[in-house]
């Protein structure tokens, strides 16, 4: 007996489908084990009250939340990340913006400038943490300063400025930041040259011809032409900065003290330090919900921006 | 022919310019010349020795970092992940890639934007969760683990990448090798994954470097020293009680160069993936 040929068409179309189904496969199971099952387990476990290792969790509502709001190490971690990113969103992006504005036009080197600029970010947190920490490490040894920063703050006659810089509570967290700066500076010169070769020469062309100065031009028609640019270094910057972790501790190590603490570090020391595994996963979740927020506020800023 | 105030200011203004581009540039790459300078140095000599050439200067350092300092294993390591991960992340991303772009099937919407949403929401503390996983399921310290996890981390962005340089591609060729009667998983090998080289390549070198650099999971789920990778093999050296400072530098020169010769060579690819890719995300 054959088949109808209604029924033979939809088993073909289901060998079909199923065929394309299995292309997405691969990617879906992994993707669901590794991604997906750990993201709503976060939420899961921010609820709970577990040590990481006993079979008893316990279920206890929104408790983690509640400690966390009170837990005063939390939220000074909180404000050292949005110190670092203050330094990167000013410092490092005023940095990187000028060196596209000058790379943008013949000048010679150009290209010597582009790949030497994006060198820092390909290396790694750990590398660029542990050469930094050599540069600016503190001590004396036969009457000699260890660091090259201290030596040459000796050598050149600002021996008063000699620092314990990296363990110094004061300027530790400013040291990071100026690192972080240093190594993360150059993808923002990258796009932010990319977006400026898209503007059409014309309207500098015409912006001269009606007399407006270098000054002018770069306020009333560059910068309004790249603000959707600009947002995405901005957004980007945020992301990146509120989440430094590695290059702490490779230019601290992990006897961190409370004045370089960050979110991330306090997640980790709640999960691997004191077994509080529920609520570091509450950290995650409240952390995760505020960059969100963030970025979408800068986002929804920048299509403002733009109609106006 | 005299000169004008406007040369002369012109003139200025360049040499401004390049001042200011130039000294950026040595501070980008002071650090990594002090790094390799510091490598060659003898532990007598390197905290008190600051001339840029130093005065004695010792080979050794690397051979006793290869070896006494286990950077060979972690060396391979390092090698054994980013070749399986990059393999991993081109086979699995493409596939799918390739689906979402010219196959149809039920949930397909569904699905892409599943992956598109992952690339935007950051989750922090995902890693606890992970890592219990990887717990119970007899993952963790083994290299597979660390493999697949890795593999998830580059897969998203490649899916999207891949899926959007697909679109743009045209389908004559796909059309005749169907038409010669080859199969679904034969054009995505014979014609699409060929011409998508460009964007492979971008996928390739992108995902290279953040293997090779990644540090958080190796920490988390790696803890013998037979397994680990170069980061966290170097990161074996923070916090210890004497730091032999010239076997770290001849370390740290093993890990940063093969990404800074890879960097040297690709930096087009790079520079341009970096700058359209930023425009389109």
């Amino acid at each position: 007996m054959s088949t109808n040929p209604a029924t033979a068409r939809r088993n073909l179309l289901f060998k079909d489908n199923f065929e394309s189904f299995a292309f997405i496969l691969p990617a879906v199971i992994i993707f669901s084990v590794f991604y997906i099952y750990p993201f709503f387990e976060t939420f899961a476990l921010s609820m709970q009250k577990w040590n990481g290792i006993s079979l008893h969790r316990t279920f206890i509502w929104f408790n983690n939340f509640i400690d966390l709001k009170d837990d005063k190490i939390w939220w000074n971690a909180l404000g050292h990340a949005g110190y670092v990113t203050f330094i990167a969103l000013t410092l490092q992006n005023a940095l990187a913006f000028a060196l596209a504005l000058a790379c943008d036009r013949e000048i010679r080197m150009k290209r010597f400038y582009r790949v030497v600029f994006f060198l820092p970010p390909v290396l790694s947190e750990v590398v660029v943490g542990l050469i930094w920490q050599w540069i600016l490490y503190a001590g004396k040894q036969d009457g000699q300063h260890i660091g090259l920063l201290n030596h040459f703050l000796d050598k050149t006659g600002f021996s008063h400025l000699i620092h314990s810089w990296l363990s110094d509570p004061d300027t530790a967290l400013t040291c990071i930041a100026v690192v972080h700066s240093w190594k993360g500076f150059g993808w923002g010169f990258i796009i932010l040259l990319a977006g400026l070769q898209t503007i059409d020469r014309q309207l500098y062309e015409a912006a001269k011809v009606d007399g407006a100065g270098s000054w002018r031009v770069l306020r009333n028609v560059t910068i309004p032409m790249m603000i959707p640019v600009i947002f995405d270094v901005i957004v980007l910057t945020i992301l990146g900065s509120m989440q430094v972790f590695v290059l702490i501790i490779s230019l601290l190590g992990n006897g961190l003290g409370d004045h370089t603490d960050v979110p991330v570090t306090r997640i980790f020391s709640a999960m691997t330090g004191t077994n509080q595994f529920g609520y570091a996963c509450a950290q995650g979740v409240t952390f995760g919900l505020i960059l969100i927020f963030v970025s979408f506020t800068f986002k929804k800023l920048s299509t403002k921006l733009k109609q106006a | 022919m005299g000169i004008n105030r406007y040369q002369v200011y012109k003139f200025f203004k360049l040499t401004f310019i390049q001042i200011f581009l130039m000294s950026v540039a040595v501070t980008c790459l002071f650090p990594l010349f002090w790094m390799v300078r510091s490598a060659f140095m003898t532990n007598d000599t390197i905290f008190t020795d600051k001339s840029f050439i130093p005065k004695i200067i010792q080979l050794g350092n690397f051979a006793q970092a290869w070896t006494d300092g286990n950077f060979g294993v972690y060396f391979l390591n390092s090698i054994i992940y980013t070749a399986s991960v990059v393999t991993g992340i081109v086979i699995v991303s493409s596939l799918a890639a390739y689906a979402f772009s010219r196959l149809n099937f039920p949930g397909k919407n569904f699905f892409f934007y599943m992956f598109v949403a992952a690339m935007m929401i950051p989750l922090p503390g995902s890693f606890v969760p992970l890592f219990v996983l990887m717990n119970k399921l007899g993952l963790v310290n083994t290299r597979i683990g660390y493999i697949l996890c890795m593999i998830n981390v580059g897969l998203s962005l490649s899916i999207f990448l891949l899926k959007t340089f697909f679109d743009k591609m045209p389908a004559d060729l796909e059309d005749a090798a169907r038409i010669d009667g080859c199969g679904k998983l034969g054009i995505w090998w014979y014609v699409a994954l060929p011409l998508a080289q460009p964007a492979i390549a971008v996928i390739v070198i992108f995902n290279s470097l953040n293997v090779w650099n990644e540090y958080i999971l190796a920490s988390l789920l790696l803890n013998d020293n037979s397994k680990m990778p170069l980061q966290k093999g170097l990161m074996v050296f923070q916090g210890a009680h004497s730091v032999d400072y010239p076997i770290l530098m001849a370390g740290l020169t093993i890990a940063a160069l093969p990404i800074i010769l890879i960097y040297l060579v690709m930096q087009k690819h790079i520079i341009k993936g970096l700058s359209s890719g930023a425009i389109v995300g």
